[in-house]
C-alpha cells in the first residue's frame, strides 16, 4: 500500500515536467508552429535555473531564470521561423542541437555541484491522511500549478477571444489575416509563451527533481513532451494525462528494479520511449481523430501579402 | 438609369480611385485605374480572369498597397494599410474562397470578424436579428465544416453585414451558387444597397452584373477600357469591352453515338473524412462519341467522384466502373490510363502538371512514347513530341523547356488538355475544364473537346459552370449530396431545372429510370431522359 502511495506520487512528481512542457507546446502548436527545439531550450532553461539556484539559493527566481532562457531561445526561433519563414522543422532540430551543445559548455563548472537542501514541501493537514497524504500532498508547489495552469490553459483556448484568436490563427493563418489580425505577432506570443514554459519544465528538472546538473540531463523528456501534444490532440486536459501516464511508466520501471524484477535495466531504461511510439501509432490509426483537432496550418510558413 | 439612387452632387462619392498603379516585377496589374462608387451604389468591376479586378480588391481592402495612385474616402484622402485599417473606415469583403475557419462554429467565426468586443452571447442574437433581417437562414451554433457552401457565403455576408459596413465587396460570389440561391443573393444585395450601403461587385458574368448593377466598370489588361450603366448595355457590348470582340460561337454538330465506353453503376463510396461527401449509388452512362456534364454546385460529391473514375481513389467495387464491360474499380490511374481512360483534373498546377517541371517533363508524366529500355528517356524523340503538342494547340509559352508554372492559366490549360487529347484518349474525364481561363482559350478548349467527340472519343465534363455545360454536352447529369440525378437531354434541359435539381429535388420516377438501365446497358439505351 506505501508502495503504491509512493509510485503516484513519484509519478505526479514525473509527470509535471513532462506537463509543463507539452502545455508550453500545445499552445505554440495551436499557432501553427512546431517547435522541435523543445530538448535544447529546456536544457538551456535548465542549466540557466540550476545557476540562479545555487546563486541566490530561490527555487522560484531559479524558475524564473528557467523561464527567461526558454523564452529568450525561443525568441530566436520564432524570429527564425516567422519572419524569415526558415523551415520549421530544421531550424527546430537546429535549436535543439545548439541548445545541448550550448548548455553542456555554460554547465561545465556547474556539475557535480550541491544545491542547499530545502525542507521537503507539503501541504498541511491534508498531508496526513492515510494514504492519499502520502500519494497526492507532499508534493512540490509546482505539481499543483501545472494542474491549474492545465485547467487554464483549456479556459483560455475555449472560453476567450484571446483563445479563439489563437486556434484561429493556427487554423487558417491567410484568413486570420484578411480578417486584420496580426497573425506573426500572435504566432510569436505564442512561441514565446511555449517557450517560457519549456523553460520552466526545465529549470523545475534541474533544481527540484533531480536536483543535479548533468550534461544532457533532459534525457528526452522534450521530445517526449512533443509527441504528447500529438497523443493529447492538443487538448490540455488529455495533455495532462498523458504527462502522467508517461511518468507512470518512467516511475514504474524505477519500481519494478527497485523490488528486484529480474529484466534488463536497459530494457526498462527503454520503456518510456517505446510506449511514446505504441501511443502515437494508436493515435494515429484513427486519423479523424488527429484531423479534426489538428491545427491545419501547423508546421507551414505564413507570409502576408502573397 | 432607373436603378440610380438620387446622389445630390455636392455629396461626395463614397469611394474614389485615381491613377492607381501596381507592378509585380516586369507585370503591370493596375495601370492607373481610376474608379468611383457613389453611396448606395452597386458597382460591378468587370474583367476576365488576369484584368486586374483582384489586385485591384485588394489594393481597396488594405491587402496590398499601391504604387502610385490616390484614394478618396467620402471625399478624404486615405492610405489603406491593412485589411484592418479598412475595416476601421467601413469596408467589409465577402471573399471568393472563403476565409472561414471550418473547425469553429458560425457564431465564433462571426464574432472573429467583428472587431469591437463583444461577448459571444450577443454576437449570438446579432447573427439572429441580422439573418432575420435579410431573410437569410442560419442557425449560429452549427460548425462551419458541416454548412454547405451556400450556407457559408451566408456566414460570410452575415458577418459582414454585423461591421455595418459603409461599402461592401463581394469577390466573384456567384461561382458557389445554384441559380435559385443567385437571385437570393441579390435580393438580399439590393435591400442592402436600398440602405445607403454602396456595394462593389466583383464578376466576369455579364448578365449578372446587367440584372444588378447600377454601374460598371471595365478592366482589361489592368486599364479601364470603359465605364458603363450595364442595364442600358447589351451582353456583346459588354464583352467587347472586356475582351475586345465579342464571344467567339461554338460551332456544334450533331453527336452519332456509338458504343458503351464508360459506364458506372451504384457507385457508393463511404466518406474518407468528415469533410468529404459520401458517394450514394452513383451510375452514368458514357457512349463513343457523346459528351455528358455533370453540373452542380461545388463540394457536392464532384472530387469523390472524379477521383473514384480517375482511379485515384482504386476503392470503388471492381464492377461498378466498367470500361467498354472490363471492369476497373479497383485498378490505379495508370491501369487505367493503358485502357483507354485519361484523365484532366481541375487542377492544373499540383495535380495537373508539376509546377516546377519542365512542359517536356510533365509530358513525361502521362506519357510514355519516349520512353526507351529500362526506362531511358530519348529526350530528342521527347522535345519533338512536346514541340508537337504546343503547336497544334497553339500553347504561348518559352517552348519544351519552359517550367509549367511559367505559363499562363489559360495556356497551361490548353497544354494540359493537348497532352491528354494526343494520346486519342478512348474516355476522357475533364473537370472545370475552363476554370479561370480567359475566353478565348476557353472557346478553344471547348472546341477541341467538341471535335475530340466528333472523332469518337466518349467525354464526361464536370463543371460548375452551367452556360459551359449547356453550349457543350449532349446529356446533363446533376450531383447534389452524393447523389447523382437521372441524365437529361441537354436541348431539353432548362436552367430552372438544373438549379431545382443541383438542390436535390429530381422525381423519383426518373431516378427509377436510370435505375432500370443496367439490363440493357450492352446495347445503347435511350438516355433516360427519353425514356417513356
Amino acid at each position: 500500500m506505501n508502495q503504491l502511495a509512493l509510485l503516484v506520487a513519484a509519478t505526479l512528481s514525473a509527470g509535471t515536467p513532462l506537463a509543463l512542457a507539452g502545455l508550453g507546446l500545445l499552445l505554440n502548436e495551436r499557432a501553427g508552429v512546431l517547435n522541435l527545439g523543445s530538448e535544447g531550450i529546456m536544457l538551456v532553461a535548465a542549466v540557466a535555473g540550476f545557476g540562479t539556484a545555487l546563486l541566490t539559493g530561490n527555487e522560484w527566481a531559479a524558475f524564473a531564470a528557467g523561464a527567461l532562457a526558454g523564452a529568450a531561445l525561443s525568441a530566436v526561433f520564432g524570429w527564425l521561423v516567422i519572419w524569415l519563414n526558415t523551415n520549421q522543422y530544421a531550424t527546430g532540430l537546429a535549436i535543439s542541437l545548439f541548445g545541448s551543445g550550448f548548455s553542456a559548455f555554460v554547465g561545465i563548472d556547474l556539475v557535480g555541484k550541491q544545491l542547499v537542501e530545502t525542507p521537503a514541501p507539503s501541504v498541511p493537514l491534508l498531508r496526513d491522511l492515510p494514504f492519499l497524504g502520502e500519494a497526492l500532498f507532499k508534493q512540490h508547489p509546482m505539481v499543483y500549478l501545472v494542474m491549474t495552469l492545465a485547467g487554464a490553459a483549456a479556459w483560455f483556448l475555449y472560453r476567450t477571444r484571446a483563445g479563439l484568436v489563437l486556434r484561429a490563427v493556427g487554423e487558417s493563418p491567410a484568413s486570420a489575416h484578411a480578417l486584420g489580425y496580426p497573425v506573426r505577432r500572435i504566432r510569436l506570443a505564442a512561441v514565446l509563451a511555449g517557450g517560457a514554459l519549456c523553460g520552466v519544465a526545465g529549470a523545475y528538472l534541474s533544481v527540484v527533481y533531480t536536483p543535479l546538473w548533468v550534461e544532457g540531463m533532459v534525457a528526452g523528456r522534450g521530445w517526449i513532451a512533443l509527441a504528447l501534444t500529438v497523443f493529447a490532440t492538443w487538448r490540455p486536459a488529455r495533455l495532462l494525462l498523458g504527462a502522467y501516464l508517461f511518468g507512470g511508466v518512467t516511475m514504474l520501471q524505477l519500481f519494478l528494479q527497485a523490488q528486484g524484477v529480474q529484466v534488463a535495466p536497459q530494457f526498462m531504461t527503454m520503456l518510456p520511449y517505446v510506449a511514446t511510439v505504441v501511443v502515437l501509432v494508436l493515435i494515429s490509426s484513427n486519423p479523424l481523430w488527429i484531423r479534426l483537432n489538428m491545427p491545419a496550418s501547423l508546421g507551414k510558413p505564413f507570409f502576408p501579402g502573397a | 438609369m432607373s436603378g440610380l439612387p438620387t446622389v445630390t452632387p455636392a455629396a461626395a462619392p463614397r469611394l474614389r480611385l485615381e491613377r492607381v498603379t501596381k507592378r509585380y516585377g516586369a507585370v503591370v496589374a493596375n495601370d492607373g485605374v481610376a474608379l468611383t462608387v457613389q453611396p448606395g451604389e452597386i458597382h460591378s468591376i468587370l474583367g476576365e480572369n488576369g484584368a486586374g479586378k483582384s489586385t485591384l480588391v485588394k489594393i481597396i481592402y488594405g491587402a496590398v498597397r499601391p504604387d502610385a495612385g490616390v484614394i478618396e474616402w467620402n471625399g478624404r484622402p486615405v492610405q489603406i494599410r491593412s485589411p484592418h485599417e479598412a475595416r476601421h473606415l467601413g469596408v467589409a469583403m465577402v471573399f471568393q474562397h472563403f476565409s472561414l475557419f471550418d473547425t469553429l462554429t458560425v457564431a465564433e467565426n462571426v464574432w472573429l470578424g467583428l472587431s469591437r468586443r463583444v461577448p459571444l452571447r450577443a454576437v449570438v442574437d446579432g447573427i439572429r436579428a441580422k439573418a432575420a433581417e435579410y431573410g437569410l437562414e442560419l442557425e449560429p451554433d452549427r460548425a462551419v465544416h458541416t454548412l454547405s457552401v451556400g450556407e457559408r457565403q451566408r456566414v460570410e455576408i452575415v458577418r459582414a453585414l454585423l461591421a455595418e459596413p459603409q461599402l461592401l465587396i463581394l469577390d466573384e460570389p456567384t461561382s458557389v451558387l445554384t441559380p435559385q440561391a443567385v437571385e437570393r443573393l441579390f435580393v438580399t444585395l439590393r435591400q442592402l444597397a436600398a440602405t445607403g450601403c454602396s456595394i462593389l461587385y466583383i464578376s466576369h458574368k455579364l448578365d449578372e452584373i446587367r440584372a444588378l448593377c447600377h454601374q460598371c466598370t471595365v478592366l482589361r489588361g489592368g486599364r479601364v477600357t470603359g465605364t458603363c450603366d450595364p442595364t442600358q448595355e447589351t451582353t456583346a457590348s459588354l464583352s467587347r469591352l472586356m475582351i475586345g470582340a465579342e464571344p467567339p460561337r461554338l460551332v456544334r454538330r450533331e453527336s452519332e453515338r456509338g458504343a458503351l465506353a464508360l459506364r458506372v453503376r451504384d457507385l457508393s463510396l463511404p466518406r474518407l473524412d468528415r469533410f468529404d461527401v459520401p458517394l450514394e449509388r452513383v451510375s452514368l452512362d458514357v457512349h463513343a462519341g457523346e459528351i455528358v456534364g455533370i453540373a452542380g454546385v461545388s463540394g457536392n460529391g464532384q472530387q469523390e467522384l472524379l477521383a473514384a473514375l480517375s482511379g485515384e481513389d482504386p476503392r470503388a467495387e471492381d464492377g461498378a466502373v466498367r470500361i467498354f464491360d472490363q471492369p476497373i474499380g479497383r485498378l490505379h490511374s495508370a491501369a487505367r490510363r493503358r485502357l483507354g481512360l485519361h484523365f484532366i483534373p481541375e487542377e492544373r498546377l499540383g495535380r495537373g502538371a508539376v509546377p516546377s517541371l519542365s512542359l517536356a517533363s510533365n509530358l513525361l508524366l502521362t506519357r510514355r512514347e519516349s520512353l526507351r529500355r529500362f526506362g531511358w528517356i530519348d529526350r530528342g524523340a521527347l522535345r519533338t513530341q512536346t514541340s508537337g503538342i504546343i503547336e497544334r494547340f497553339n500553347v504561348k509559352s518559352g517552348g519544351p523547356g519552359a517550367a509549367a508554372r511559367s505559363l499562363s492559366g489559360g495556356n497551361l490549360q490548353k497544354y494540359i488538355v493537348g497532352r491528354e487529347i494526343d494520346a486519342v484518349p478512348k474516355v476522357l474525364i475533364v473537370a472545370q475544364p475552363t476554370w479561370g481561363v480567359d475566353v478565348g482559350a476557353a472557346a478553344q478548349i471547348r472546341g477541341e473537346l467538341l471535335a475530340l467527340r466528333d472523332a469518337g472519343c466518349a467525354v464526361l465534363v464536370v463543371s460548375e459552370e452551367l452556360d459551359e455545360l449547356f453550349a457543350m454536352t449532349d446529356r446533363l447529369h446533376v450531383i447534389s449530396k452524393g447523389r447523382l440525378s437521372p441524365s437529361i437531354a441537354t436541348e431539353a434541359a432548362t436552367v430552372e431545372l438544373v438549379g431545382e435539381w443541383m438542390s436535390g429535388l429530381w422525381g423519383e420516377e426518373a431516378a427509377g429510370a436510370t435505375a432500370a438501365a443496367p439490363g440493357r446497358a450492352a446495347g445503347a439505351p435511350p438516355a433516360p431522359g427519353e425514356a417513356p
